[in-house]
């Protein structure tokens, strides 16, 4: 049992890395790699949001918007998946705005830290990407929160990596055409083959 | 008249959301490695990003600013379910390719931009034009991708043999390099240096931003070890 989670967990982090081998979350991931502060505390904001909404979606997946789910309510034949983006899109922008209240009332040094982070969070992709692909894997509530946790952590994960490389590559001495945005788009290329070598472990 | 042609075909080279605004490369990359669903998805962007540009100008006025996002994502996330169910009525095979992506297509930052930037202070006709440009410069560099993709990855375009293959009797070994995800990003590299090799003035402002760095953190000591931690 434990070790089905811990799969779906390693799984999630380097054989699926939600931007390295399904390039979701990119435009937030090019943007906010240029600092390693910036994207460490952009990458936990990741993991926190990540690792409560895909739970929450797989909740309201299983109970309210699959075929069938409505069994409960005496509604047996009531078909809801086609409201499924909106719903979970909700339910996403829904979560942040109430993380971020709470941490500005409870936990101020975390709110400070993530606080401007945190509003970029609804349209990044890899949030509503990984709560798509839990419903196209469809996972039960338990492999939900290992999927959801381990997603994130393989996203904080990558951004890290891209900008200790960033940091290091602006003394270098580049192409003019070259420069920032198209030497980041290589480099991610670079980094994406590398985490390809991940792809042959079975486990 | 030439205001209209401008504002539709600015985005296309001068203004290109990919290429330029780093907007939007989300949910292009993992669906180029086949030119026949990248059209699929770039008409499924570029009717999404008119169309919600031309409904939320519509709305523009009377929309509260302090809920404008949570009204804009509604109305996003409606015309991407039509899209999406159209799709899974008329092309089920291409909508299975696509998988998650369509539904991306709600997060993909040049829809949200657009109507940000544009929509909310133009009026309904000329939105809807910044729109269909936008998706047309995605839509450029996205075929520009899965036309090189498929051409060296397999030696046909949509299907129909260009490069006679080794295994018919031709002279072309496909090269399987090229169907890998991560290819795409290594040739939008190599597509934003030719862009920038021809519009010069888009390379100005990154090389300035450099050159304007380095001065700065000349002083400080250099960031060795936050690096080193991270590698």
């Amino acid at each position: 049992m434990i070790e089905n989670y811990l799969n779906i967990f390693i799984n999630a982090i380097f054989i699926e890395n939600l931007a390295l081998s399904v390039f979701l979350g990119m435009c937030t991931f090019i943007a906010i790699s240029k600092k390693i502060e910036a994207a460490i505390g952009l990458g936990i904001a990741v993991i926190v949001v990540l690792a409560i909404t895909v739970p929450i979606n797989n909740l309201i997946y299983n109970y309210i918007l699959r075929d069938g789910a409505l069994a409960w309510a005496g509604l047996s034949d009531v078909d809801l998946s086609f409201v499924g983006l909106i719903s979970y899109i909700g339910v996403i922008a829904a979560c942040v705005q109430i993380l971020e209240m709470f941490l500005d009332k409870y936990v101020p040094v975390l709110y400070n830290a993530l606080g401007i982070f945190l509003p970029l969070i609804t349209v990044n992709c890899a949030i509503l990407g990984a709560s798509l692909f839990m419903v196209e894997k469809d996972l039960y509530f338990g492999e939900s929160v290992a999927y959801g946790l381990g997603a994130g952590v393989g996203w904080a994960l990558a951004i890290t990596i891209l900008a200790g490389i960033r940091e290091k590559l602006k003394y270098s001495d580049m192409p003019e055409g070259l420069q920032g945005l198209g030497s980041t788009f290589i480099i991610v290329g670079l980094m994406s083959f590398g985490f390809m070598s991940f792809g042959g472990i079975i486990l | 008249m030439s205001n209209y042609s401008e504002i539709l075909f600015r985005p296309v080279f001068k203004e290109n959301p990919i290429a330029l605004q780093m907007l939007g490369i989300c949910s292009a990359l993992a669906v180029t490695s086949k030119l026949y669903p990248t059209l699929i998805m770039c008409v499924a962007l570029t009717v999404t990003v008119s169309l919600s540009n031309f409904f939320i100008s519509m709305i523009r006025n009377i929309t509260p600013s302090n809920i404008r996002i949570i009204v804009q994502m509604t109305i996003i996330s409606s015309l991407v379910i039509l899209v999406d169910q159209a799709l899974k009525a008329y092309d089920y095979e291409t909508s299975k390719t696509l998988s998650v992506f369509v539904g991306l297509i709600i997060t993909n930052c040049i829809v949200m931009g657009r109507a940000e930037a544009f929509a909310m202070q133009n009026p309904p006709g000329v939105s809807f034009l910044d729109g269909f440009g936008n998706g047309l410069g995605y839509s450029v560099i996205l075929i520009i991708l899965g036309t090189i993709r498929e051409l060296f990855g397999t030696g046909t375009i949509l299907e129909y043999e260009i490069f006679p293959l080794v295994q018919n009797g031709g002279w072309y070994v496909p090269n399987n390099f090229f169907l890998l995800p991560p290819v795409s990003f290594i040739l939008i590299g190599l597509i934003i240096w030719a862009l920038r090799a021809w519009q010069k003035d888009q390379v100005e402002e990154p090389e300035f931003r450099m050159s304007q760095n380095s001065p700065e953190i000349v002083p400080n000591p250099p960031p060795t070890p936050s690096s080193k931690t991270a590698s």
